[in-house]
Order: C-alpha cells, then structure tokens, then sequence
C-alpha cells in the first residue's frame, strides 16, 4: 500500500450549542494501526470522532489531516482520503445493496465523470471483502442487523479511503457479528495497510482487536497505548468507575476486564475491595 | 487493492443493468401514457375529432395545410391547455419529490407545507385589495411562495433544520395563509372575487402559449440544476453525518435544492393556480413504479403532467355537464392518496 495518511489533533476542544465534551485533546493516530477509543458513556468518545472525521467543527484547537488543517481542506478530497461510518446512517427505502454501497463512490465522482468500470470494481471488492456479494440484488430494508452493519462498512469501504473512522460499528449487533466485524477491520489494518479507528462499547473486545488503545475520561484521554501497556485495574477504575480483575485473555492473551460488583463475588475479593 | 476477479464485477454490473433496465421501462411507460393522454386531450371535447385530423392540425403550420375551425380548436384552445397541464404538472412534480426527498418525508410536500397557499394568498391579496391583474398577479403569487418558504425555513431553523419540525411549521402557515385568503374573500367585491377563485382551486381554464412561457423558462433553467443537485441528494438521502462524510456540503446542497423546489412550485402556480396534491402525489406514485431503480426526478415530472392532463380530461368530460376546474379532481384524488399513504405508514410502522 502506498505512504500513509497521518490523522492527528492538536488542543482540540469540541461541543454542541452551550455544552463543551472534548476540551484542549491532542491525539495522533498510529498509522497502518487499528485503533480503539473506549470509555463510560457521555466520556466524548462519539464526539471526538466526529471531530476527527471533521463531522464537527471545533470550538479551539485543529485536526490535521497529512499536515494541513482538515477543517480548511476541500471536504470532497478530504473523502478521499478519510471514510466514516456514522453511528446512526439512514438506508433509503427499497435501496439495494448494490445502490448503496455504490453511494461510497460519491466523492469519486463529479459532473463530468460519471459511473465507471473502476466504480463497479471498487463495489464488486468491497462486497467481496464484506462477504456480502450474495446480497448485491437485495434490498437493504430485508436484512439482518449482522448483515445491514457489514453493508454499511462496504460502502465506506467502496470509498476507498486509507484512513477508516466507524463510530461504534458493533452497537446492536450479536456476539458472532461483532466478532466477524472486527476481524473484517483487522483484515483492512493487517492485510491491506489501513488506518482504522473505530468507538466501542466492548471493553474486553475491544483489548483483543485494538493495537492502539484510547481510553477517554470527561472529554480527556486518560490512557494511550497497547492494550498491555495500559489496561489495568487502576485504570479501568478510573474510567469507569467500577473496581476490576484483569486477566489474561485465554484466547489471546490480551488484558481481560473481570468486573468487580456488589453480588456474586468471592468473599476474599469483597474484603480486598473494600 | 487485491486483485479484481471478473464474477464478483459481473454481480454488481448485473444488478446495475437490472435496475437501469426497470428505469427505461418506466420512463418508456410513462412517456407512453403521456402522449395518450394528450392525444385524448386533443380529440375529445365539444367538437370530437378524428386523430388523424389532430395530427393533420399540429403539422398545419409546417405543412401548409390549414384548416381554420379545426386548427383553432386543436392549436389554439385544445394544445395550450394540454401543454399547460403538461408544464405546471411536471413543474409540481418535480418540486414534490425534491422537497419530499430532500425532507425525507413524503407529507412535506409543496402543496402540504404552504408554499402553493403562500402563493394563492398574495395573489388574492393583489387582486381584491390591489386590483391588480394579468401578469401582477402571477408576479406577486411567486413572490407569496418565496416568501412563505422563507418564512418556513427562517422559523424552523434551530442549528439546522430538522425535516419534522419543518413539516410541521409548515402545516401552521398553510393554515395561516388559507385564513388570510378566507378574511380576503369576505371584503371582496363580486366581481374580483369572480378573479380570484380560480387562485384557490388551480385550473386550465383560458391557458394561452404566452401565458406559459415563464413557466417554460423556469423548467428548462431549473430542471437541469435539480438533475445537477440530485447527485449530492444521493449523499443526503443516507443521513446528514453520512453525507458530510462522503464530502457534501450539506446545509449548501439542501438549501439549494429546496430554493429550486420552492421556484418550481412558485412557477406553475403562477401560471396555473394551486393545483392541489399534484405535487404531493407525483413522487411517491414514481416511486413506487421504480421500486429501487433510483433516480425519480424525471419519473415525477411525467407523473406530475400525467396526473394533471388526466384529471383535467375527468374534469372537463366525465363528471356531468359542469365542467370543473382540474383542482377539484386532483384534490379529491389526493385526499384519497394522502389518508391511504397514512395508512400504510401506520401499518407499517414508521411515522408520516
């Protein structure tokens, strides 16, 4: 794959009409790195990506995207450049999977060049990449949430992009499908080069797929780093509030989060806790 | 990029044949019905004509071979109000599915939302406390419509506008506007508001060459913008966040659509009058014969025309020895369109 694109932000404070989330953040963006923001709800982990993905534009403080300021550069070759998955998009009625991947294409295009043969390849990879081929001639509206989720990551990969940005990707989906989507995206980081940086809600998931991770407090980062590196109990405490075991992931040996709750816990455990 | 197989390209391509194919389908079938309503439009009437004398009339000027009684009546009465049910059709319809895509909801439609009352109240307004007539009138009913999405727009506006609230402020003016149209009524004299009827229902009636030719200039400098906006409404259709991401600029790219829909709306009922539901009908109808085929800008601009001609004919011929203004048909057909659209939406589930 080609040089690749650094995605980074220097004193970045972001917000929605009176209310500040993210305040003075500096973050860079490991490239050719799947990277991992967690944190409690309401941390501005979301906002910040929307910051990053210059979905949002910030009160102080600049992205970059290669060097230049993301919020200066043309929004269209910025798509180019940079693809998102939004928490939240809106499949058209009836749209085929075909139709909607093929709307990653947009940024490709322009009036004078429309639909071409490199459009349909890039289509017919995604789908393939998604295993979602078999679906092309469906429509979006009758599929499985497993199934709708991996066709949304093809459109944003029909896009593209070197740099991949997908708010909570996992969100609503079963056991089986969150793990078939994040090895998708490891698939992009370690088989293709890409830069992925997605939100999750998963903890434990998320130490096992990150090779950077970010974990965020009241619109700050509290910790950055390899999983190993960083998760520990003290910081789980501090992010979230809660005292925890970590273990050794017996699968991968990543850190594992063993909460620690008020019921159902060894009486040693309890004592110590207290 | 891995390498590119030849079958996975070819299920994409297939697919995209499919659905351009079902698109030339429905535009042929469109065109088709079209250009038989006209030609019913044309033949049928007081004095019914054979067609082959209609067609022997619409070559007459380039054949020389003229026929005075049936050439006025086919070129001079009978094919401007066809081409005025054309134009002002398709003008509605396409100012429908714009708003209702850009919107992403079907009940925010110009006719719905107030833009078409807007109209009607300034131009009864101009004609019972102005006395103003003839081009004024038309002038100051697109004034209304401007002004009124403005309005719309200004009061719906809180960091952005979200298509509900829109909706729904919108409902509040068309009220707002039909009231000051009733108020308007009750001061009037006789024989303004004789004028000023054919402002609440749209009509046919009177259509001249002359008289469209603003509404012909509209549409062709407007429909190749919205054919040029369409693309980004691609982008828009899948949410605001999505959008920007895949590079839109999307209050710039809304705005602008929404300006060439409210001029759209503005155009046709000022050359023909609020012809109710034309607007609101066109798109979904378009939609539903495409199914996902894409695009339905230009499906809903002959939907539009071919709903007008063919309640203008219900109108004129088919409902006893009154003829009425084609609003009366179009509205009672969408009445019946919008409380079934209701319905099925309940049925189904999601909201308006």
């Amino acid at each position: 794959m080609s040089a690749n694109h650094q995605l980074s932000a220097a004193d970045l404070t972001l917000g929605y009409a009176d209310r500040t989330i993210v305040e003075k953040l500096s973050i860079a963006i490991p490239p050719a790195r799947f990277t991992v923001i967690v944190g409690a709800n309401a941390c501005g982990k979301s906002t910040l990506l929307r910051g990053l993905a210059r979905l949002l534009t910030p009160r102080a403080g600049t992205v970059y995207l290669d060097g230049r300021a993301i919020h200066q550069m043309p929004t269209k070759e910025v798509a180019t450049l940079l693809g998102v998955l939004p928490q939240t998009p809106v499949a058209p009625d009836g749209i085929t999977v075909a139709d909607l991947v093929g709307r990653g294409r947009y940024p490709h295009q322009g009036w004078f060049r429309q639909w071409v043969a490199a459009d349909d390849a890039a289509v017919a990879n995604a789908l393939q990449a998604t295993d979602t081929l078999d679906l092309a001639g469906r429509a979006v509206d009758e599929l499985s949430g497993g199934q709708r989720q991996r066709v949304w990551i093809a459109m944003a990969l029909a896009q593209e992009t070197e740099l991949l940005l997908l708010d909570e990707p996992t969100t609503f989906l079963d056991i089986n499908h969150q793990v078939e989507v994040l090895d998708l995206l490891t698939d992009l980081v370690h088989e293709r080069g890409r830069t992925v940086v997605a939100v999750l809600h998963d903890l434990n998931l998320a130490c096992r797929y990150a090779d950077h991770i970010v974990a965020m407090r009241d619109g700050k980062v509290a910790a950055s780093g390899t999983p190993p590196e960083v998760v520990t109990p003290e910081l789980v405490k501090s992010v979230f509030g809660m005292d925890a075991e970590v273990v050794s992931d017996p699968v991968s040996h990543t850190p594992m989060i063993v909460p620690v709750g008020r019921h159902k816990v060894k009486a040693k455990l309890k004592a110590a806790a207290e | 990029m891995s390498t590119t197989g030849f079958a996975p390209v070819g299920t994409v391509v297939a697919v995209r044949r499919r659905l351009q194919r079902r698109y030339a389908l429905v535009m042929a079938l469109l065109a088709v019905l079209t250009l038989a309503a006209i030609g019913l439009a044309l033949a049928v009437g007081d004095y019914p004509l054979p067609l082959a004398e209609v067609v022997r009339s619409l070559l007459s000027p380039f054949t020389g071979n003229v026929e005075p009684a049936g050439d006025f009546i086919v070129l001079g009465v009978r094919l401007p109000r066809a081409v005025a049910g054309l134009l002002a059709g398709g003008a509605f319809g396409l100012s429908g599915v714009l708003f209702q895509s850009v919107l992403r909801n079907p009940l925010a439609s110009p006719d719905i939302v107030g833009i078409t009352m807007g109209a009607s109240a300034t131009a009864v307004a101009a004609i019972i406390v102005f006395d103003w007539s003839g081009t004024a009138v038309s002038l100051s009913a697109c004034v209304g419509a401007v002004v009124i999405a403005l309005l719309i727009y200004g009061l719906s506006w809180r960091n952005g506008v979200t298509p509900y609230r829109l909706v729904l402020i919108g409902i509040g003016m068309s009220a707002i506007a039909g009231a000051v149209v009733s108020y308007l009524f009750t001061r009037a004299r006789i024989f303004d508001v004789q004028e000023a009827l054919a402002w609440l229902t749209g009509s046919l009636n009177g259509a001249s060459f002359e008289h469209l030719a603003p509404l012909a200039l509209a549409l062709l400098v407007l429909t190749p913008v919205a054919a040029v906006l369409w693309r980004s409404l691609n982008a828009l259709q899948l949410g605001d966040d999505t959008a920007k991401a895949l590079g839109t600029r999307v209050e710039l790219s809304r705005l602008g659509l929404i300006i060439v829909a409210v001029l759209l709306a503005a155009a046709a009922t000022a050359a023909v009058g609020p012809v109710a539901f034309v607007a609101f009908v066109s798109g979904p109808i378009a939609r539903r014969l495409l199914g996902p085929a894409g695009n339905a800008l230009l499906p809903s601009a002959l939907v539009g025309g071919l709903v007008t001609i063919g309640s203008d004919f219900v109108a004129q011929h088919m409902l006893g020895r009154n003829q009425l203004p084609v609003g009366v048909v179009t509205g009672a057909f969408g009445a019946v369109f919008l409380i079934y659209l209701l319905a099925a939406a309940h049925r189904s589930g999601r909201g308006g």
